[in-house]
């Protein structure tokens, strides 16, 4: 079973969602869709977990910043990156490059071609849930996402 | 609703800064007239505010958005201040809800213009049309940007 989430890291409900979705049995994927308007940190701290997977530390990047959304600007940043173990001076270089920008701009694309309107959104199995996802799917999901309605 | 092919519906509406739009001042360019419910939706993200993060995208078509709802021109003013919103709304706001009505999508029940889309070409003719089945589902751009690639230019 394969979960793709759209999400923000500026987002409330994407922080709930994560929480939701921590440990089940599923295979995840997370796509950036940041809506700078609405969340004017978001472009940028998808960019630092961007740079982060660059030293292997995607996901922890991820789960340190949706574990604490109240400190988000650059100093909190660094500071993260340290504390993950991060070559800070790449880190820093990396989340500025053009690159890594792209990388970005392509995941909120395809979340624009797939219908993504919101955040969080889930595709499970190809099936687009919009928002926090309902408490019976994310027991179908912890149960082994088994059965598919 | 009104159908595709016919020239669209006269209006005469203020923007957020009280200035008069008609369908006039979209003449000579391809414009999208986006009818949401209300300013300041409750949702995390705001079907404007991803068509804001696009307006590149639609530039590069030469299209130009317009929001059109039933609030009045200095709510508007402080919703696209409260979004960063660039893309100009106008004021269906009195008499209530007469531009939705003419574009056949208002809604009585809520009070509202319903969720819709209307792309106009640049003599004023509509090309697509696009009304959501539910105020509560918004409009994905992908269905904006489908439509431009299957009208041609």
């Amino acid at each position: 079973m394969l979960v793709i989430e759209y999400g923000d890291y500026e987002c409330p409900y994407c922080a709930k969602t994560d929480r939701l979705l921590a440990g089940v049995p599923v295979r995840r994927v997370f796509r950036h869709f940041p809506v700078v308007s609405k969340h004017p940190r978001a472009r940028v701290l998808a960019q630092a977990v961007e740079a982060a997977s660059l030293q292997g530390a995607f996901w922890e990047m991820h789960d340190s910043l949706f574990g604490d959304q109240g400190h988000l600007d650059d100093p909190h940043l660094w500071r993260r990156a340290e504390q993950l173990g991060l070559d800070l001076e790449r880190f820093n270089r990396d989340r500025r490059t053009p690159e890594v920008d792209e990388r970005v701009t392509r995941d909120f694309r395809s979340g624009v071609r797939a219908g993504v309107m919101t955040t969080p959104t889930l595709f499970v199995d190809g099936r687009q849930i919009a928002g926090v996802p309902p408490e019976a799917l994310v027991a179908q999901l912890r149960a082994g996402g088994s059965q598919t309605p | 609703m009104i159908e595709p092919g016919v020239p669209a519906p006269d209006f005469k509406l203020r923007n957020q800064d009280g200035e008069e739009v008609t369908p006039e001042d979209l003449k000579g360019q391809t414009s999208l007239l986006v009818f949401y419910p209300l300013d300041f939706s409750p949702v995390c993200t705001d079907q404007l505010s991803i068509y804001q993060e696009l307006l590149s995208d639609f530039e590069a078509r030469g299209v130009k958005l317009y929001g059109v709802s039933v609030d009045s021109a200095f709510c508007h003013k402080a919703f696209q201040d409260k979004l960063n919103l660039t893309i100009p709304l106008l004021a269906d706001f009195e008499p209530k809800g007469e531009t939705a009505r003419a574009f056949g999508v208002y809604d009585d029940d809520w009070g509202t213009s319903r969720r819709a889309l209307f792309l106009i070409d640049p003599e004023g003719i509509l090309k697509w049309s696009y009304v959501s089945p539910s105020v509560l589902e918004i409009p994905g751009a992908n269905l904006i940007f489908d439509a431009l690639e299957s009208i041609p230019a």
